[in-house]
């Protein structure tokens, strides 16, 4: 199979920090269940809910070969970058201080508290704890599928690099998991958001613009251009809202 | 019924945040699928134009959002 590693790499690259990103936010939830309403029911919820991402994955990855790739990559590079931007736009005012930074443990405590105040199960069977486990292992794993999938359909073999980057991730979020038996609050998730959407931004750009008949110069390299521009432009973005936050406070203080 | 307008929503979050970054977003795609072709640009700068577009997209919409979260 012939795979092109200006893409194969940063798109493998991609699915890793993206699904670990996901994968710590699903974590917090599936601890916090586990811890408070026990573990059985707990890991059913989460067993059930990645056979269901897995299966997503095994009948749309394939679909999406039978359809023209032209189409393909203007609907799903649209589709990606308007998923990218959304990430990179967030990251922007978080760094700014614009918007408040995800806080892992403060979303544990809380959800810890909640639980306490339900009723605890009467029988082995804990539907609340499977639901939770499962609710929020498919929802943070929709965004995976979607990164996988969305990564992979540009262009044919990319669907195995995307694939292993996610399940890297997720291995590893798993493993962390087990060992430190706490959320991981100290994964700079904040910086690889920011991260994630400047990659994502460039693949939706690249994508959509190949769909669009819209070419790129230099082709295949173009997409390690888009990745540093969009890193300048993100860079300069967060600079000039810090600036524009100072302005703003200071005029208000006159 | 419930449960399909919880799903739709969970959907559409996953794209828009910003519904005015995402609408110019879209408009700019168009326009260069559209009418870009039609104006005396070599086809070579279209992709650049496309995202020099969507930087500035970007751009204007943080700078918005900054100033008038903290002007509110």
């Amino acid at each position: 199979m012939l795979v092109y590693w200006p893409h194969a790499g940063p798109t493998a690259l991609a699915a890793f920090f993206a699904s670990l990103v996901e994968g710590v936010e699903a974590l917090t939830v599936v601890l916090a269940v586990g811890t408070v309403r026990g573990w059985r029911t707990t890991l059913l919820g989460t067993g059930a809910g990645i056979g269901v991402l897995l299966l997503a994955v095994a009948i749309l990855g394939p679909a999406l070969t039978w359809i023209s790739l032209d189409a393909v990559r203007a609907v799903v590079g649209t589709l990606l970058l308007l998923f990218g931007l959304r990430w990179l736009h967030k990251a922007i005012l978080r760094s700014a201080g614009v918007i408040a930074l995800h806080d892992e443990a403060a979303i544990y405590a809380r959800q810890q508290q909640a639980l306490r105040g339900m009723h605890a199960s009467a029988t082995r069977w804990d539907t609340v704890a499977f639901v939770l486990a499962f609710k929020s292992v498919v929802l943070e794993g929709t965004e995976v599928v979607f990164i996988v999938l969305a990564l992979a359909a540009g262009r044919r073999g990319l669907l195995w690099p995307a694939s292993l980057g996610a399940i890297a991730a997720l291995a590893a979020v798993a493993l962390a998991g087990i060992a430190v038996r706490r959320p991981l609050a100290r994964i700079p998730e904040n910086s690889l958001k920011f991260v994630v959407g400047v990659l994502l931004s460039a693949f939706g750009t690249y994508w959509a613009g190949e769909g669009l008949r819209a070419p790129w110069p230099g082709h295949d390299w173009a997409i390690l251009g888009l990745i540093a521009a969009y890193l300048a432009v993100a860079a300069v973005a967060a600079r000039l809202c810090r600036w524009r936050v100072a302005m703003t406070a200071q005029a208000a203080g006159r | 019924m419930q449960w399909l307008k919880t799903i739709l929503r969970e959907a559409f979050g996953l794209f828009v945040d910003d519904g005015w970054l995402a609408i110019a977003s879209i408009i700019w795609l168009a326009f260069v699928w559209q009418l870009l072709p039609r104006l005396p640009v070599p086809a070579g700068w279209r992709g650049v134009i496309l995202f020099l577009g969507l930087a500035t997209i970007l751009l204007a919409s943080v700078l918005h959002r900054a100033h008038r979260d903290r002007a509110s």
